[in-house]
């Protein structure tokens, strides 16, 4: 029984980055912006917020600082994308291919670090409950944060009259242009936003869950992030719910190895993206569904007539 | 203020120019970079720009690292301009050096040796059908189930690169190879047959050229090249015209997982001659660079795969001569391409100086 109770811990604990990533990428797509710098964003946040975490052993300060930096990054994306109307495709890989290169460049020097394993937070009263309170209460504060991040978007998004214009931007920038809502400003607001959640994401990765840096530590969560929105068909709670299935997955792989089942170490490391592959596949396996839920204007750049 | 104004025409002397202000702005910043490092600006460019050029043996290396660029970056080149985006051109090398090497692997362990007239064939053959087969997981995916072949494409990197890795962990593991996970190193008649004696240098080079002057009759000179290109420049018309976006996408994705995997294949049986876990180091993505500074243009790949070699090769100079660390290649490489994109901004627009308390006309 216990070992259930620490593989669902262990699941909510893996899916997390991917909701919180997954959820600005949301934002971002939701104004009609397509971030494929999403992983580099990460990959750069992740060795600042360890960096900071590292030097001045401070959480908060990590996770800072990784905000910081996936949305600086985000900022040179944005930049590029919304004023110099460049391919957004070409673009984000560009972003991801540096980001790639500047976090192994940054990072040489905290290789093979590590970083103390961070404490879990214990909520009082349930996580004295058995069964339930080890795999649902003993998690790093940034797991109910997470949560809580997807109920403030639900909001922002849908209740809010900044959301509105959010999502009229997403679907028809000349409509919202006409109206005289600036949409390259908020454009860039959502895309920084978004790159600032990556950034938190990235953190997660290198100060909580592995807890070290080597190059390339994301390895590929920021495009099954990605993966997510869509399979999500844009709606945050399916964005967690799509976040924790992942992070069930990646948890499988290593529950499966401890259950002694033969199969080699290598197989099981595909499963996530293999599983990516396949949910990704049956989502768009109707073009309608899509068209509907998809920001219209998603991908395409937008110039405002002079 | 300064104003971007659309021009009536795409400039094409900008075209050409901006991947040559792109590498300015990059060695400008790479100069500052080398400063901050505490390094001699001056000597530092030359390790990236000049040294790898110095003498026969490094130029010979400079195009070896070049071919395998090349060849990548002009099948990538075709998808591109038929809008598919496959960036997974890094699997599909795997899966061609893989399938290449695996032919090449069975023929040593069978102990049959072929006269290189034809085992070398069958090796490169064996690499494209690999590269085509990974290729072909990406286009089925897109067309049938309308999936991203942007996400799938690069999920399967992942999944090439553990495949290589549990082969090369267990199956091929060479029984006599002190446990290392590598495989055995392939017969000699296997071998791509090296062009200049004393340097690594192979046939590979010239297959990679003569695949520039066949994709150039393809792009420029054949009609299935122009209905690729339409269909990525105005799908509308495309449609219009009747030409199949099916077939656009499967020509683009098998040309391209092709040479991919005949990269892979010229890799495996050029300069590496077995097969280990680190077969590719991100070669796959680097051609994607090389693809978008060459212009997408077959004879601007050349240069750019040259050029992009060049950076590879500083980059272990580098790491040798002046202790520099070996990652910053992949930064180079990185803001190349952004500023690459930035400056293609000028292709399109100009940049005008216009004072703000004049009203527009």
């Amino acid at each position: 029984m216990n070992e259930i109770a620490l593989l669902i811990a262990a699941t909510l604990a893996s899916g997390t980055p991917l909701a919180i990533a997954g959820m600005g990428l949301l934002l971002n797509e939701k104004a009609g912006v397509l971030n494929l710098g999403a992983e580099g964003m990460m990959l750069v946040a992740a060795i600042a917020g360890f960096a900071a975490a590292f030097t001045t052993g401070s959480d908060t300060l990590a996770f800072l600082a990784g905000a910081a930096a996936g949305g600086l990054l985000a900022a040179a994306f944005g930049a590029l994308v919304i004023w110099l109307n460049t391919n957004q495709y070409a673009t984000g890989l560009a972003v991801s291919l540096f980001g790639y290169g500047f976090s192994a460049f940054v990072g040489v020097e905290f290789v093979g670090k590590k970083l103390a394993e961070r404490s879990a937070f214990e909520v009082p009263l349930l996580a004295d409950i058995p069964l339930l309170g080890p795999a649902l209460f003993k998690q790093h504060p940034m797991v109910y944060l997470a949560i809580g991040l997807m109920f403030a978007l639900i909001w922002f998004l849908y209740r809010s009259r900044a959301g509105l214009v959010l999502r009229a931007i997403g679907e028809s920038p000349e409509s919202a242009h006409a109206l005289g809502y600036k949409v390259r400003w908020i454009r860039l607001g959502a895309v920084i936003a978004g790159g600032a959640l990556c950034g938190v994401a990235g953190a997660f990765l290198s100060v909580v869950y592995a807890p070290l840096w080597v190059e390339g530590l994301v390895a590929g969560r920021g495009w099954i992030a990605l993966a997510l929105t869509t399979f999500a068909t844009w709606r945050p709670v399916r964005v967690l719910l799509g976040a924790y299935l992942f992070g069930g997955v990646t948890m499988l792989q290593f529950a499966l190895q401890g259950a002694g089942v033969d199969v080699s170490s290598q197989l099981l490391a595909m499963l996530p993206y293999l599983a990516t592959i396949v949910v990704l596949a049956l989502i768009s396996r109707n073009p309608a569904w899509i068209r509907i839920n998809m920001p219209a204007s998603l991908g395409k750049s937008f110039h405002p007539g002079t | 203020m300064l104003m971007l104004e659309a021009r009536p025409q795409p400039s094409k002397a900008m075209s050409a120019a901006s991947p040559l202000i792109a590498l300015a702005l990059t060695a400008v910043i790479a100069a500052l970079l080398f400063l901050a490092l505490g390094k001699d600006p001056m000597k530092g460019l030359g390790i990236f720009f000049v040294e790898p050029l110095n003498g026969l043996r490094q130029v010979s290396e400079v195009l070896l690292k070049a071919t395998p660029l090349i060849v990548i970056a002009l099948g990538l080149a075709v998808c591109y301009r038929s809008n598919v985006w496959n960036i997974g051109a890094e699997g599909q090398y795997l899966l061609g050096a893989l399938a290449g090497g695996g032919v090449a692997l069975w023929l040593t362990t069978h102990g049959i040796v072929l006269p290189k007239m034809i085992a070398v064939p069958l090796v490169l053959l064996g690499g494209v059908l690999g590269g085509m087969a990974w290729a072909a997981i990406t286009a089925v995916l897109r067309d049938k189930f309308n999936a991203s072949e942007i996400l799938v494409s690069l999920m399967l990197v992942y999944v090439a690169q553990q495949l290589v890795n549990y082969l090369v962990f267990g199956a091929w593991k060479d029984p006599q190879g002190f446990n290392f996970p590598q495989t055995k190193t392939f017969d000699a008649s296997t071998w791509l047959p090296t062009l200049l004696t004393g340097t690594r240098l192979h046939v590979g080079f010239l297959v990679a050229l003569a695949a520039v002057a066949l994709m150039w009759v393809f792009m420029f000179r054949m009609f299935r090249g122009f209905q690729l290109q339409v269909g990525g420049l105005a799908p509308a018309a495309a449609r219009y015209a009747g030409y199949s976006a099916s077939t656009s996408l499967w020509t683009a994705m098998m040309i391209s997982g092709g040479l991919a995997g005949l990269a892979g294949a010229m890799e495996a049986a050029g300069p590496l001659r077995q097969i280990t876990p680190h077969i590719s180091t991100g070669l796959g993505f680097t051609a994607i660079i090389v693809c978008f500074v060459g212009r997408l243009h077959p004879l601007g790949i050349v240069f750019a795969g040259v050029l992009l070699s060049m950076m590879l090769i500083g980059g272990e100079l580098g790491q040798s001569r002046l202790g520099l660390p070996n990652a910053l290649t992949g930064v180079f490489q990185g803001l190349l391409l952004v500023l690459l994109l930035a400056c293609d901004t000028l292709i399109h627009y100009r940049i005008r100086l216009r004072r703000s308390h004049l009203a527009p006309l």
